[in-house]
């Protein structure tokens, strides 16, 4: 055994460091897994968000969310914006892996600045940003290492229609005049098919979303009911601040103990 | 003017017993046949004009751009082949967007410039490439405020208040000259760029030539705009009066 000359890497480091760079690469390939499974990487959130809710409406599109970025059971960051834009005519929200959601829109972001760049005169509106999306969903599904999310992309197609999808981490996508994902799918869904109309003014969208994510913050036990509140508009794209939802807690009285 | 290396100029890797290589300035003709660039760094930003000229009536106009935006801050106009215009701008883009993915910010107009600078220096080392035949000249709005670099063949780069490249260069840089671009705002540098384009517009050697106008200012939002049809279509209408003037005066 070589003494040791008092600086790293020591010799017996660098071989501890290559060992473990050698036993890493080659864990994926030795975790017991029976042939005919695939490879897997992440399969399991870390930092979640909860549901996002969708609707069209008379001037364009709104998307609602909470500002909760939970850690398992706590609730961990409670300023994360969910709803973000993308371009001057389209939103995206997301539930599910926030980093995830984070790498998604820098690369989103990195499409938008190459289009940019490129001003060929086409833009790339909601349409074009939720197909390319659900590509790259699919893709990542199908090699067993999904992006963890469930997006909602709204905003207004090249002709100014408002336009509502859904794409999620197994590359299912939907369009709709109502959207929700998370809890929201159980809870929401329901008083959104009931109340949404296409020609909704801004202020019943506001009152509806407002009042699906009170539901969802009385009965979801990861959510918050600080929210924000997002639109797309011929005006372009406008998130709010985030802000608290009024909640009525008086039914606790009539529970007896 | 034009010296003849012979035997020294075969290949960008050997020098000349004068300590020149020829292949590079070589390079150099190739931009100085190409229609005139200009570009002025005024109080609120950059400005960019282009002699494009055309080959034939068929082509249709606004095509074949040689200005264009390397981000949204950043815009570049080039004169020589149209080609390695491209392929260095290609580069420009992936140089900013590899920056912000770095540094989360934008990337700094002097450090782009001297990253194409590194760049297009590289080809002028191995005989295996030739010299990009462009001129570029990088002009935009960071935190240090409106900057304009120009990077040639070569590889050299260097910081302009007003510069100018392709075949008028030497008339472009008097013009230049007798401007005061400290004082002067983008919109007014927009009009006088028309103007001397269009007064060192050679009509008897080019017939067809098409102006390009593009700016990187705060009437823009600080992103690199080619000049809106209102306003370029008074710029040019300005040029080709101030041009009858001048006849008027001969």
């Amino acid at each position: 055994m070589e003494a040791s000359v008092g600086y790293w890497p020591v010799k017996e480091d660098k071989v501890f460091a290559l060992q473990s760079q050698q036993t890493h690469q080659m864990r994926q390939n030795y975790i017991y897994r029976p042939q005919t499974q695939p490879i897997t990487h992440t399969t399991d959130p870390i930092v979640t968000g909860t549901s996002v809710l969708g609707i069209k409406y008379k001037d364009g599109v709104m998307l609602a969310a909470d500002t909760l970025a939970s850690y398992g059971s706590l609730a961990r960051f409670r300023e994360m914006q969910r709803l973000e834009k993308v371009g001057n005519s389209t939103l995206i929200g997301a539930s599910g892996e926030i980093s995830d959601f984070q790498f998604i829109m820098e690369d989103l972001n990195k499409v938008m600045t190459q289009e940019f760049v490129r001003d060929d005169g086409y833009n790339m509106t909601a349409p074009e940003v939720y197909s390319y999306m659900s590509r790259v969903m699919y893709n990542r599904r199908s090699k067993m290492d999904p992006y963890y999310n469930a997006l909602v992309i709204g905003g207004l197609n090249a002709a100014g229609a408002p336009f509502l999808g859904y794409v999620d981490m197994y590359g299912t996508t939907y369009e709709d005049n109502q959207i929700a994902t998370g809890y929201g799918n159980y809870l929401a869904r329901p008083l959104l098919r009931k109340y949404q109309r296409n020609d909704m003014s801004e202020e019943e969208a506001k009152k509806l979303l407002e009042d699906s994510l009170r539901v969802l913050f009385y009965r979801d036990a990861r959510s918050t009911n600080k929210i924000q509140l997002a639109k797309v508009t011929k005006d372009g794209v406008v998130i709010s601040q985030s802000y608290e939802l009024e909640t009525n807690w008086d039914i606790g009285k009539g529970v007896s103990h | 003017m034009t010296s003849i290396g012979t035997g020294y100029d075969l290949s960008v890797q050997t020098y000349s017993p004068d300590g020149r290589i020829f292949q590079v300035e070589y390079a150099n003709k190739a931009v100085e046949n190409s229609g005139t660039v200009v570009a002025l760094r005024c109080k609120d930003g950059v400005v960019f004009g282009v002699e494009k000229l055309i080959s034939s009536q068929l082509l249709e106009p606004g095509t074949n751009r040689r200005v264009g935006a390397a981000d949204y801050h950043i815009g570049f106009a080039s004169a020589g082949l149209l080609a390695d215009v491209r392929a260095l701008a290609g580069r420009a883009r992936q140089e900013s967007e590899a920056y912000k993915q770095n540094f989360q910010t934008e990337i700094p107009v002097r450090v782009l410039a001297e990253r194409v600078a590194n760049y297009t220096q590289v080809f002028t080392l191995y005989g295996a490439v030739r010299p990009f035949g462009c001129t570029m000249m990088i002009g935009g709005i960071d935190l240090n405020g409106p900057q304009l670099y120009m990077v040639e063949p070569s590889g050299v780069v260097y910081g302009y208040y007003g510069i100018a490249a392709g075949k008028a260069t030497a008339a472009a840089k008097t013009e230049i000259e007798k401007l005061k671009l400290s004082e002067m705002t983008a919109r007014q540098a927009i009009f006088e760029v028309a103007k001397i384009i269009y007064r060192v517009h050679d009509e008897v050697k080019d017939k067809l030539f098409e102006l390009e106008l593009a700016w990187v200012c705060q009437d823009s939002g600080n992103r690199f705009q080619v000049v809106p049809k209102d306003l370029f279509d008074q710029a040019e209408a300005a040029a080709k009066q101030a041009l009858e003037d001048d006849d008027m005066q001969e």
